[in-house]
C-alpha cells in the first residue's frame, strides 16, 4: 500500500518539498539582507544608542510594526500587482517570494534588533573607548558578538516562513502547503495530507537542529 | 596633564547622546540659570561672600536641577605619570567622572583640558583619535566574547585602521607576554579567570600605546589575589612607561596600594584631595572617614 502511494505521489511530494525549500530559503535570505540592515539601524538610533536619532527610530519602528501587523494572506493579495510588476507573475514559487520577503524582513529586523540588544554593553563601550567608529563597532564588535543569537533567530524565522509558504499555497504558490490544500483539503485525500504534515515536521526538525548546531559552533561564550 | 575645570553633570541628561550642547552652552553664558529662576541664586551666592568667579559658577548651574547633580563643580588636576585615585561610595559619581574624561559621557558644563587642549567638545574623528590616547579598563573587563584573546588585544588596531598587520599582531603577542598570558593567545575570554580577563583588557589598553589609562573599578569584581596581581601590573606599567593612571575605586585598600594622589568624591563633589599619605593620616571629610572605616559601623 505504501509503495502504491509512493508510486503515485512521490514525484508530487518531492517537487512540493523542493518548491517549499526554494521559497523558504530564497525569501529568508533576501529578508535577512534587508532586515539585518533595518535591525542595526533600529538598534543604533534608540535614544541611548550609539547614534541616537529618535525621529528616524520612531519612523522605522512604525514601518516595521505596520509590516508586522498585516496578516500574511492579506499582504499576499494586496501586493499582487506590485509582485506581478516586479517578477512578472503573482503566482507560483517566483510570485510568492516578494510578499514573503515583505512579510519577513520586518520580523527579521526585530529579531536582529533583539540579538544586538543582548550584546554586552561593556564590550561595546570598550570598543567605543578604543576609538572605533560606529560602522566599525557594528561590523567588528556588535554583529560578531550577536552572531550566535542571530543564527538562533534564523531558525525561528525559517520556521515562521515555512508556515507562511503553506498560506501562500492558497493562492497557487506551489509547495507542500499547496499540496495539502489541493489534495488533502479539497479532495479528501487524507494520506497526502498526512504525508505533507510528516514532511513539514521533518523540515522543521532539520532546520532547528542545523541552526542549533551552527549556533553552538560559532558561540565561544 | 589632565585638568578638569568646574565640571558639572546633570542627572536628567541622557547618557552618551553627545547632544548636550544646548545645556552646555546655556550653562556657560548663564542664560539657562536666569531663565529658570532669575536673580535669587546670584544674590544668595553674593550674600554668602563668594568670589565673582564662584558666583558665576553657581549661577551657571544651580537652578538646573535644584542642586541634584551627578557631578557638582569638580576641579581636579592629574599630573602626567601620576597614579591618581578617585574614591567614593557607590553613587558618588566616580564612574561618571572617569567616563567624562574620554567623553563616554558628556559633561553638562565645565571643561576638560588634556595637555593644554580643550577636549570637552570633541566629536567625530577628532574624538576617536583622542580616545586612542586614553585607554580604559572596566569592572567587567569588556572583552569581546566571540573573539580570541589575541584578537581582543588587536581590537584597537581594528578600531584605528580597520585592519591588523603582522607587526600589530607581533606587538599584541608581546603585550600578552607582558601581562603573562602569551600561552592563552588563542583561547576565548570565557576560558579565562576574571583576573586573567582583566590582564587581557590591560594588554588591549596598552595596544593603543596610551598616555592615560582610565581604570573604572578594575579590581572590584576580583578576589584579593587577582586584585594584587592586577594592581602590581598596573603599577609596574606606570613605572615602566610613564602612562598616567586614573583609578576609580570604592576600596581604600586599592588606593593605599597603588595611588600617589587621591580625590574623595561624595554625592558628586570632591570633598577632599591630596597625596594619599596625608589624606589617610588626617582625613578631614566625613566621607573619607567612612571610607577609611574610622566611624562606628554600628552607629
Amino acid at each position: 500500500m505504501l509503495s502504491e502511494f509512493l508510486a503515485e505521489y512521490s514525484g508530487l511530494l518531492v517537487q512540493g518539498t523542493l518548491d517549499t525549500l526554494v521559497m523558504v530559503f530564497a525569501s529568508t535570505a533576501i529578508a535577512y539582507v534587508i532586515g539585518t540592515a533595518l535591525g542595526v539601524v533600529l538598534h543604533l538610533t534608540v535614544r541611548d544608542g550609539l547614534h541616537p536619532a529618535p525621529l528616524l527610530n520612531a519612523v522605522l519602528g512604525w514601518v516595521v510594526n505596520i509590516g508586522r501587523s498585516l496578516p500574511f494572506i492579506i499582504l499576499l493579495i494586496a501586493l499582487m500587482p506590485a509582485t506581478a510588476a516586479l517578477v512578472g507573475t503573482s503566482t507560483g514559487v517566483r510570485g510568492v517570494i516578494p510578499p514573503l520577503v515583505v512579510a519577513t524582513a520586518p520580523f527579521v529586523a526585530r529579531m536582529v534588533e533583539q540579538s544586538l540588544a543582548e550584546v554586552s554593553r561593556d564590550a561595546v563601550e570598550a570598543a567605543e573607548a578604543c576609538g572605533a567608529s560606529v560602522p566599525r563597532i557594528v561590523f567588528s564588535a556588535l554583529l560578531p558578538e550577536a552572531l550566535p543569537s542571530i543564527v538562533r533567530g534564523i531558525a525561528v524565522t525559517l520556521i515562521a516562513v515555512l508556515g507562511y509558504t503553506a498560506i501562500a499555497g492558497a493562492v497557487g504558490a506551489g509547495g507542500l502547503g499547496d499540496i495539502a490544500i489541493r489534495y488533502g483539503y479539497y479532495r479528501y485525500e487524507n494520506e497526502v495530507m498526512i504525508a505533507t504534515v510528516v514532511l513539514l515536521v521533518i523540515l522543521v526538525q532539520l532546520i532547528q537542529s542545523a541552526c542549533g548546531w551552527i549556533a553552538r559552533r560559532v558561540d565561544h561564550r | 596633564m589632565i585638568s578638569i575645570q568646574h565640571l558639572y553633570k546633570n542627572y536628567a541628561e541622557p547618557a552618551k547622546t553627545g547632544r548636550g550642547k544646548a545645556g552646555r552652552a546655556a550653562g556657560i553664558d548663564g542664560s539657562y540659570a536666569a531663565s529658570v529662576s532669575g536673580e535669587p541664586v546670584l544674590v544668595a551666592a553674593a550674600a554668602a561672600g563668594a568670589t565673582s568667579e564662584a558666583v558665576s559658577a553657581v549661577a551657571d548651574i544651580a537652578p538646573a536641577a535644584n542642586g541634584a547633580f551627578a557631578l557638582n563643580d569638580i576641579c581636579l588636576d592629574i599630573a602626567d605619570g601620576d597614579r591618581f585615585g578617585i574614591i567614593g561610595m557607590s553613587g558618588a559619581g566616580k564612574s561618571t567622572l572617569v567616563r567624562t574624561i574620554n567623553l563616554l559621557e558628556r559633561p553638562t558644563s565645565g571643561r576638560i583640558i588634556v595637555d593644554g587642549r580643550d577636549i570637552t567638545d570633541l566629536s567625530g574623528s577628532a574624538l576617536r583619535s583622542y580616545r586612542r590616547r586614553v585607554a580604559m579598563i572596566f569592572q567587567n573587563f569588556g572583552l569581546l566574547a566571540q573573539k580570541t584573546v589575541l584578537d581582543n588585544v588587536c581590537f584597537p588596531y581594528v578600531a584605528a585602521s580597520g585592519k591588523v598587520t603582522a607587526e600589530n599582531r607581533a606587538h599584541a603577542l608581546e603585550l600578552l607576554d607582558r601581562v603573562g598570558l602569551a600561552q592563552k593567545a588563542s583561547s576565548y575570554p570565557s576560558q579565562l579567570s576574571g583576573g586573567q580577563q582583566q590582564r587581557v583588557a590591560i594588554a588591549r589598553a596598552l595596544a593603543c600605546e596610551p598616555e592615560v589609562i582610565l581604570c573604572d573599578e578594575a579590581t572590584s569584581a576580583l578576589d584579593p589575589k587577582s586584585t594584587n596581581t592586577i594592581l602590581k601590573l598596573l603599577r609596574d606599567i606606570n613605572e615602566e612607561t610613564g602612562v598616567t593612571l586614573v583609578i576609580i575605586t570604592h576600596s581604600m585598600d586599592v588606593v593605599e596600594k597603588i595611588c600617589n594622589n587621591v580625590a574623595v568624591l561624595d554625592a558628586g563633589r570632591v570633598v577632599e584631595q591630596g597625596p594619599v599619605a596625608s589624606v589617610f593620616e588626617a582625613p578631614r571629610a566625613e566621607a573619607t572617614r567612612v571610607l577609611l572605616g574610622k566611624v562606628d559601623w554600628d552607629a
